[in-house]
């Protein structure tokens, strides 16, 4: 018997300045979503020389983020802690969030990946919220589904690992699968978000159709698509 | 048994000074004994509000710090027997302050006095979290307009969670005013419809205030509505909502607005 467990992907991207400091900017800005999370390194998109290697790994560590397992460089390139991976992971989709300045709240990891052997996991329970979610917070977990007895306020975030559910307005973000779960689901009883997203693919408010707004939805994935439609 | 409640907004000129005089006042006519607490530091107001701006020798940071006793800072006010004003240092840093000093001071309040109202600066900076730091109830005074809607979401946020109440597992209080009600403009549908602002805020309605020059006109002369002008619409409305906070039963009147807000007042909506 083992424990499944579920890996953030980091994929630098060229140029490597450039992602560095974009990576910097995330970590601070969402400290707690890094924190203790196994990390993965995948190093496939950019073939880097040995010496590169060791400093992207260095750059990574320092900032106090925990690397597992680094993919793409030949074994004997890396420290004896750090595993190759053994086979392939699917990367899952990348979110990038709209410019808004400097927030404080936490935001979704660079790229977050599904690992295969977790999809049988075990069974995780569900995060229950029997209050309003007010403007400038964020309920993030990750384990799993998210529910909320009340109102989610317009500049509000839930992100959740499984789907969310929201018995009252969706007037903030909801990000939903951030594990690469692409089943996971959105609910609310009125619609009125400011973003949804659902593994990494997301719409804004300037892509959904005007007549759900105040009614009762689900959004999901249909082959890479996020549909957003009225349940009765 | 005292209470401590913090009149608070996030957004700045939607009336919580203005409100703070007012209720104060509105409570000290109903037999309460009540102080009124400046803590916009550097940027005070309240002084002026209730007409005792040549009276402030010492203020709140020099009770805090030791350097005066609260008996000689607080201002008795000359109209109303029962209402007192602890006014905020005008020259001072906002970082004089200290929590334990503060702490202390409104030790000393809850001794002397039924009613501690706390003037909140605006924002959510230190001044707002001092202000509502040791509130057992809140007034968060929104105006019927998004961004000031917003904020106030944004505050309710903070009051249930960083507060002294919040720290220890309890609730503080809360109480909705929506202030500068335009009743023609909502007329017209320029304004968020009350139902909507309860529906956002989700939190118990204890009266909304006409969007009045009295109000205006009672500020330049130093006077809290509820004195200068008892019988102006602001003046009740403020009077019937010292009153709920009480806990008396007093319909809401919404003007313009056809529905019944009784249901979401006492229906025991959570908050």
């Amino acid at each position: 018997m083992g424990r499944s467990y579920l890996a953030f992907v980091l994929a630098p991207e060229l140029p490597l300045v450039d992602w560095l400091v974009e990576l910097d900017r995330r970590v601070e800005s969402s400290l707690s979503f890094f924190a203790n999370r196994p990390l993965v390194l995948d190093l496939v998109g950019i073939s880097p020389t040995k010496t590169e290697t060791s400093e992207i790994i260095a750059f990574i560590e320092e900032r106090g983020l925990r690397l597992i397992a680094v993919e793409g460089v030949p074994t004997d390139w890396l420290p004896e802690r750090l595993a190759p991976l053994p086979g392939k992971v699917q990367a899952a989709g990348m979110f990038q969030p709209p410019e808004e300045g400097k927030s404080p709240r936490p935001e979704p990891p660079p790229a977050a990946a599904w690992q295969p052997e977790t999809a049988t996991g075990v069974p995780c329970a569900a995060l229950l919220v029997s209050e309003p979610v007010r403007s400038g917070q964020s309920i993030i977990y990750p384990h799993g589904d998210v529910i909320i007895v009340g109102s989610v306020a317009s500049g509000a975030e839930i992100i959740a690992g499984g789907s969310i559910h929201v018995y009252g307005s969706l007037r903030g973000r909801a990000f939903a699968g951030t594990n690469g779960n692409t089943n996971a689901r959105i609910f609310c009883s009125k619609f009125d978000a400011e973003i949804m997203v659902i593994d990494g693919l997301y719409k804004t408010a300037d892509d959904f159709d005007h007549s759900l707004r105040g009614t009762q939805v689900q959004a999901r994935l249909d082959r890479n698509v996020m549909n957003i439609e009225q349940m009765s | 048994m005292a209470k401590v409640l913090v009149v608070t907004s996030g957004k700045g000129g939607v009336g919580k000074t203005t409100s703070t005089a007012a209720l104060g006042a509105a409570l000290a006519l109903q037999g309460q004994k009540v102080v009124v607490v400046d803590f916009d530091v550097g940027l005070r107001n309240l002084d002026l509000v209730m007409g005792a701006e040549r009276r402030v020798v010492y203020d709140l940071i020099n009770v805090a710090q030791g350097n005066a006793k609260l008996n000689q800072a607080l201002i008795r006010d000359k109209r109303v027997e029962n209402l007192a004003l602890l006014a905020a240092s005008q020259t001072r840093n906002k970082d004089a302050l200290s929590e334990k000093g503060l702490a202390r001071v409104i030790k000393e309040l809850r001794a002397q006095f039924d009613w501690v109202i706390c003037d909140s600066p605006a924002g959510i900076e230190r001044g707002a979290m001092l202000a509502m730091r040791h509130a057992d109830a809140a007034v968060i005074v929104a105006n019927p307009e998004v961004s000031s809607v917003r904020d106030s979401d944004r505050i309710i946020g903070l009051l249930d969670s960083k507060t002294e109440k919040a720290e220890r597992g309890e609730r503080v209080e809360k109480h909705l005013l929506i202030t500068r009600y335009d009743q023609a403009r909502a007329g017209r549908g320029e304004m968020l419809k009350t139902d909507d602002v309860i529906d956002i805020l989700s939190v118990p309605l204890l009266g909304i205030i006409p969007e009045s020059e009295q109000v205006l006109r009672a500020s330049n002369l130093g006077q809290p509505v509820t004195l200068a002008n008892p019988l102006s619409a602001p003046a009740r409305a403020y009077g019937d909502a010292a009153r709920r906070l009480l806990g008396e039963t007093i319909t809401i009147n919404v003007p313009n607005e056809r529905f019944n807000l009784l249901g979401r007042i006492f229906g025991g909506r959570a908050a």
